[in-house]
C-alpha cells in the first residue's frame, strides 16, 4: 500500500511549490500523499517549515475569512469547493480561458492560477460580491441589456475582467475593450455584444 | 460498442429530426397567423428574462451543484489507441482511503485512446484522481492508425471489421456523363476541412442521485428527454423512474445531444454507494473524449456552360470521423443550385480516435466550404461575377430545382441585402488584382439548412387562481434564450409582458419537446406555446364575455386586461377573472404538422471582407455581413447573438482550429485551450446581422424557423473566398494557417 502510494502525485507541483516557498515561507507539502515521503532538504542557513497546511486569511466579498489551506490548493478551489461561490467557473483550470477571473486587490486574475497560499492577506472580489442587494453593477446591467452572453458560463469571468478594465480606464476605445478582454474566451462567440455591453457600462458609469 | 451505437443513433436522430418530413393531411389545416403590426414583443428586442441570474453568478450549471454527502467520480481512460484489455485490478484503488466505490468499464478491444476503462467514486476529486493511478490494467497493445491517409493504405491496421473505408452515402439524379458533354467547361478541384472540437465552456458533467428506485440526473445536456430514455435503457429501469434536469448548460454545439457514457457511470456509482455522485470531465477529457466535427476531403467536378449554367456535378468525398461514420456532406451540392445531373459518392474512413459527433450544422459546414469555394473558382474561370453565377443557378425547388417547391425562399433577398451592405462592387473584379504587401478582398457564400421544427412538440400553459401564468415545456435552453422566447410568445398572445410569464423548462417530466439541436428548438417550441396561449386566450375571453356582456370576439387581451375593443373603458383584469377559477386551468399546446407538399428550409448568405499580409500569410477578417431568411424572428436581440456566434465559430474554424494527433502514440497532442486555438476577442471582425422579410404561413402558427445552424454554415467558405479575392489563389484547406497561405502564394508564383 505504501509503495503504491509513493509512486504517485506529480513531483512537478512539489518542485514548483518549493521554488515558490523559498526561504522564510518554507515548503508546505500536500499531506496525504506526500506525507510518507522523506523531506527534501538542502544544507545551509535559513529556515524551513514542513506544514501540510497553513493558516491564512483573506477578505472575500467584504467578509474576512480565516482558513487552513493545503499547499496545492488553488484560490479557485477555495472559492468553489469550500465556499460554494460557484459564480467563478472552473473552465480550463490551467490559465487559458479566463472563466475563473476574480479581482485580487483590484486586479483581474485567474483564480485557477493562484494558490490559496499566495492569496494570504489579499482582498478578493467575485461576481457574487459585485451586487449590493437588488441593484446590479452597471456592467452586469449592460450585459443584460445588450445580450452580452449566450450560454452564460463565461459571463462572470467576462464581467470581472470588464469591471477591472473600467476601474482602470473610464472610457475605453473599442480596441482597448478588445485588449482588456483578450484573456477571456467566449466559445458561443458573442464578443461583439460583449464589447457593446462594456461600452454601454462605461457610458452609464460616466453619466452616473 | 453499445456506446458507439448510441452516439450513432443520436446522430441519426439529429439529422432525421432536422429534416423531418411534413404530413399530407396538414395542408388542409390553416395556420392562424398574427398580422404584422399586431406585435408588441415578437420580433422586437427582448432582453433575456433570466439575465439577472446569469450576470450575478446565480445561474446553476451542473458544475455548480454540490449536494450533501456527494461523491466525485473520475474515469480511467485507455492510454492506447488500439489494445485488448487483458485484466483490470481495482483492489488497490478500492483500498485507498476516501474511495467509496470503483467500477470496471471495459472488456475486450479498445479502439481509441481515451476509451473508458474504469471509474472510482471518492470523497473528493483529488482523492478520486489519485486512486485512478492505483488501478492496475494489463493491456495487449495492438497497432493503431490515426491518419486518414495511412488508414487507406494497403495493410493498414484494421479499425473496423469491415475495413477502413466504407460507403457512407450515394445519390444520383439525371446523367452526369450527359451533363459533362453538354458543358463548355469541365472543372475539378479538391477541398479539405479539419477536425474541429466543440470545446464547450462547461466541460461535460452529470450528477446522479437515487431516491429508492427513482433516479434523478442533473446533466449538462442538450436533450433532457433523450438522456432520460437512454438512462432507462442502459440501466434497464422504467423510463418513468428517471428524471433528467438541466437548469443551465455551458455550451453543447452538438456534443451533448444524447446520453453520455460517463453519465451512466455516475448513475451506477450513485446506486452502489447510496450517495449522490458527480462527474466533471477535465478540459483535457473534454478535448479528446467527447467528439469533434469529422473532416471532409471533397473532390468536386462540375460541368458548366459559358453563361454559368451548371450541367453536371460529381461530388466525391472522404469523411473521417475516427471510429464513427462521420457526416454526409453532399446536401449543399445536391440542393443549393439548379443542376439536373448530380452524382454523389461519400465514404467513411475509419481511424483509431474518438468517434465524431454532430457539430453545429453537421455536414453542411464541410459541404458548403467545398461547394462554395468551388463556385468561387468556377466564377473566376468563366470571368463571371461570383454573385451572378449563383443567381444564374438559383432554384425554386429542392434537389437542385428537380424536387418539391420551397414554401418560401428568401435567399435572393439575402443576396441583395448582404451585397448592398458589404459594398459588393468594391471587390477585386479579378481575384488578386490589388498590389502591395497587404491585400484586401471580398467573398460570399450561401447556405441552406432545414430548421423547420418538429410536429408533436408539446407545451402546457397554466393559469393559477391568483392570475399568475406559467408555461411548462420539456425543452432546454442551451444558450439561445429559449426561456425568453417562450415568455415572449406567451406574453404576446395574452397581452402580458414577458417578465409576467414564469417559464419552467429543462426537466424531462415536462411535456415532450425535441433535442435542442438541428435548429429545432424555436420552430418546435414557440408554436406549441402559441397554441396553448391561444387556447387560454379563448378561455379567458369566454369568461370575460359574461362579465362584460359582449361576445368573445369583441374582446382583446392587452396590458394584463381583457378589453372591449369598441369601448376600451370596459375591461376586466386577468387577475380578477382568475379569482373565479375553481382550480388552476391547464391548456395543452401542440406544434401541429406542416404540409408535405412543400419543402421548408432556412436560407442565408454571408459576405466577408479580409486583409491578407502576403509576407506573413496572416489573415485578418475585417467585416462579415450575414443575411438570413429564417421566417419570422421571435426575438431580434437573441437572434443577432446566434448570428454573431455562428460567424465567430466559423471564423475560428477557418483560421485556427484543428485537432492534431500524434501518429506514434495515437493520442491528441493539443487537448487544451492553449494549443487548440479558438478565436479570441482580438480576432473578431465587425459583424452585421440582417434578416430577410419573409414569413412562412404554411409552416406553423408563427412562421418561425430555426437559427442555430444557419449562421455557422457559410462563414468559413465566405472568408476563404474573400482570401481568394484578395490574393488570387485559393486556399482550399481549413484552417487557413499562415503557412498554408504562404504555400498558396508560392503555388501562384510557380504558375506561368
Amino acid at each position: 500500500m505504501e509503495n503504491t502510494r509513493k509512486k504517485k502525485k506529480p513531483v512537478t507541483r512539489r518542485a514548483f511549490l518549493q521554488s515558490l516557498g523559498g526561504g522564510a515561507v518554507g515548503v508546505s507539502v500536500a499531506s496525504r500523499v506526500l506525507g510518507a515521503e522523506p523531506p527534501l532538504f538542502q544544507s545551509g542557513p535559513g529556515e524551513m517549515e514542513l506544514f501540510a497546511k497553513k493558516k491564512i486569511q483573506m477578505t472575500i466579498n467584504g467578509k474576512r475569512i480565516r482558513l487552513e489551506a493545503e499547499a496545492g490548493e488553488t484560490l479557485l478551489s477555495v472559492l468553489r469547493d469550500r465556499l460554494r461561490l460557484t459564480g467563478t467557473k472552473r473552465t480550463c483550470n490551467r490559465g487559458e480561458c479566463g472563466g475563473c477571473t476574480v479581482l485580487l486587490d483590484g486586479k483581474a486574475v485567474y483564480a485557477c492560477h493562484i494558490f490559496a497560499l499566495q492569496a494570504d492577506g489579499a482582498d478578493i472580489l467575485t461576481v457574487e460580491g459585485l451586487t449590493g442587494g437588488e441593484k446590479l453593477h452597471p456592467v452586469q446591467q449592460a450585459f443584460i441589456d445588450k445580450d452580452g452572453y449566450q450560454c452564460g458560463f463565461c459571463t462572470p469571468g467576462f464581467i470581472m475582467s470588464s469591471v477591472a478594465l473600467l476601474n482602470k480606464n473610464k472610457q475605453p476605445s473599442l480596441d482597448e475593450i478588445k485588449a482588456g478582454l483578450a484573456g477571456n474566451l467566449c466559445r458561443c462567440g458573442n464578443y461583439q455584444k460583449i464589447y457593446e455591453a462594456v461600452a454601454a457600462a462605461a457610458e452609464s458609469v460616466r453619466r452616473g | 460498442m453499445k456506446k458507439d451505437q448510441a452516439i450513432e443513433d443520436a446522430h441519426l436522430e439529429y439529422m432525421e429530426l432536422a429534416q423531418n418530413p411534413g404530413s399530407p393531411a396538414a395542408a388542409a389545416k390553416p395556420q392562424p397567423q398574427p398580422k404584422p403590426g399586431e406585435f408588441k414583443h415578437i420580433g422586437q428586442d427582448t432582453p433575456r428574462v433570466d439575465g439577472k441570474k446569469i450576470v450575478t453568478g446565480a445561474a446553476a450549471f451542473t458544475h455548480d451543484l454540490y449536494f450533501d454527502g456527494m461523491l466525485n467520480a473520475k474515469i480511467l481512460r485507455s492510454p492506447h489507441a488500439s489494445a485488448d484489455v487483458v485484466s483490470i485490478d481495482l483492489g488497490p484503488a478500492l483500498n485507498y482511503p476516501g474511495v467509496m466505490a470503483a467500477l470496471k468499464l471495459k472488456e475486450g478491444r479498445v479502439k481509441w485512446a481515451g476509451e473508458q476503462i474504469a471509474a472510482v467514486a471518492a470523497l473528493d476529486e483529488k482523492t478520486a484522481e489519485e486512486a485512478l493511478a492505483l488501478i492496475k490494467v494489463e493491456y495487449k497493445v495492438l497497432p493503431h492508425v490515426v491518419s486518414e491517409e495511412k488508414a487507406m493504405e494497403q495493410g493498414a491496421p484494421p479499425v473496423q471489421d469491415q475495413g477502413n473505408v466504407q460507403k457512407l452515402n450515394e445519390y444520383n439524379r439525371g446523367d452526369i456523363e450527359k451533363g459533362f458533354k453538354e458543358a463548355d467547361l469541365v472543372f475539378e478541384q479538391t477541398y479539405k476541412t479539419s477536425w474541429e472540437v466543440h470545446q464547450t465552456a462547461e466541460t461535460h458533467s452529470s450528477l446522479a442521485k437515487w431516491d429508492g428506485d427513482n433516479l434523478t440526473v442533473w446533466d449538462s445536456t442538450q436533450a433532457v428527454q433523450s438522456v432520460r430514455d437512454g438512462l432507462a435503457r442502459s440501466l434497464n429501469i422504467p423510463a418513468g423512474r428517471v428524471k433528467v434536469i438541466k437548469h443551465y448548460m455551458g455550451g453543447g454545439f452538438g456534443s451533448k445531444l444524447s446520453l453520455n457514457d460517463y453519465t451512466v457511470v455516475a448513475a451506477r456509482l450513485a446506486r452502489e454507494t447510496g450517495r449522490p455522485v458527480k462527474v466533471v470531465l477535465t478540459r483535457k477529457e473534454n478535448s479528446y473524449c467527447v467528439g469533434y466535427r469529422p473532416s471532409a476531403r471533397m473532390t468536386i467536378k462540375a460541368g458548366v456552360k459559358k453563361d454559368g449554367t451548371l450541367t453536371a456535378i460529381h461530388w466525391k468525398n472522404y469523411v473521417c470521423g475516427g471510429i464513427g461514420r462521420g457526416d454526409r456532406c453532399a446536401e449543399p451540392a445536391t440542393d443549393v443550385y439548379k443542376c439536373p445531373n448530380v452524382k454523389v459518392e461519400e465514404y467513411s474512413v475509419f481511424v483509431n480516435t474518438c468517434g465524431s459527433r454532430a457539430t453545429r450544422a453537421p455536414g453542411h459546414t464541410q459541404g458548403t466550404f467545398g461547394l462554395e469555394g468551388f463556385m468561387e473558382e468556377l466564377a473566376a474561370k468563366l470571368d463571371l461575377d461570383p454573385l451572378e453565377l449563383r443567381l444564374k443557378n438559383y432554384s425554386a425547388k429542392d434537389k437542385g430545382d428537380t424536387g418539391t417547391i420551397y414554401s418560401t425562399k428568401g435567399l435572393d433577398q439575402c443576396y441583395k441585402l448582404g451585397a448592398e451592405k458589404i459594398g459588393w462592387a468594391r471587390r477585386n473584379k479579378k481575384p488578386g488584382a490589388g498590389s502591395g504587401k497587404i491585400r484586401t478582398g471580398i467573398g460570399l457564400a450561401s447556405q441552406i439548412w432545414p430548421g423547420a421544427g418538429v410536429p408533436g412538440t408539446l407545451a402546457d400553459l397554466k393559469i393559477y387562481a391568483d392570475g399568475s401564468i406559467e408555461v411548462e415545456c420539456g425543452t432546454q435552453d442551451i444558450g439561445c434564450g429559449t426561456r425568453t422566447h417562450i415568455a415572449v410568445v406567451a406574453a404576446e398572445t395574452l397581452g402580458l409582458e414577458p417578465r409576467d410569464i414564469s417559464v419552467k423548462i429543462g426537466n424531462s417530466d415536462y411535456p415532450w419537446a425535441p433535442i435542442s439541436g438541428g435548429s429545432l428548438t424555436t420552430p418546435s417550441v414557440a408554436p406549441a406555446v402559441r397554441d396553448a396561449a391561444l387556447k387560454a386566450a379563448e378561455y379567458l375571453k369566454g369568461l370575460a364575455s359574461k362579465k362584460l356582456n359582449v361576445a368573445p370576439a369583441e374582446i382583446a387581451l392587452e396590458n394584463n386586461k381583457l378589453v372591449v375593443k369598441a369601448d376600451p373603458a370596459k375591461a376586466v383584469e386577468i387577475k380578477e377573472l382568475a379569482r373565479s377559477l375553481p382550480r388552476p386551468i391547464v391548456f395543452h399546446g401542440e406544434r401541429s404538422a406542416h404540409p408535405s407538399t412543400y419543402v421548408f428550409q432556412t436560407f442565408g448568405a454571408h459576405f466577408a471582407e479580409v486583409e491578407v499580409d502576403t509576407e506573413t500569410g496572416k489573415i485578418r477578417v475585417k467585416k462579415v455581413v450575414a443575411a438570413h431568411d429564417i421566417g419570422r424572428v421571435i426575438n431580434r436581440l437573441t437572434a443577432e447573438s446566434q448570428v454573431l456566434g455562428g460567424i465567430t465559430q466559423g471564423l475560428s474554424a477557418a483560421l485556427f482550429e484543428e485537432k492534431l494527433m500524434d501518429p506514434e502514440t495515437g493520442t491528441m497532442v493539443n487537448p487544451n485551450l492553449h494549443d487548440y486555438k479558438i478565436a479570441t476577442s482580438l480576432d473578431i471582425p465587425e459583424i452585421v446581422p440582417l434578416f430577410a422579410d419573409v414569413v412562412d404561413d404554411r409552416l406553423n402558427n408563427l412562421g418561425a424557423k430555426g437559427l442555430g445552424e444557419p449562421p455557422r454554415i457559410p462563414p468559413s467558405a465566405a472568408i476563404a473566398n474573400a482570401v481568394y479575392n484578395a490574393i488570387g489563389v485559393h486556399v482550399r484547406e481549413i484552417p487557413m494557417t499562415p503557412a498554408k497561405v504562404l504555400a498558396a502564394l508560392k503555388r501562384k508564383e510557380a504558375k506561368p
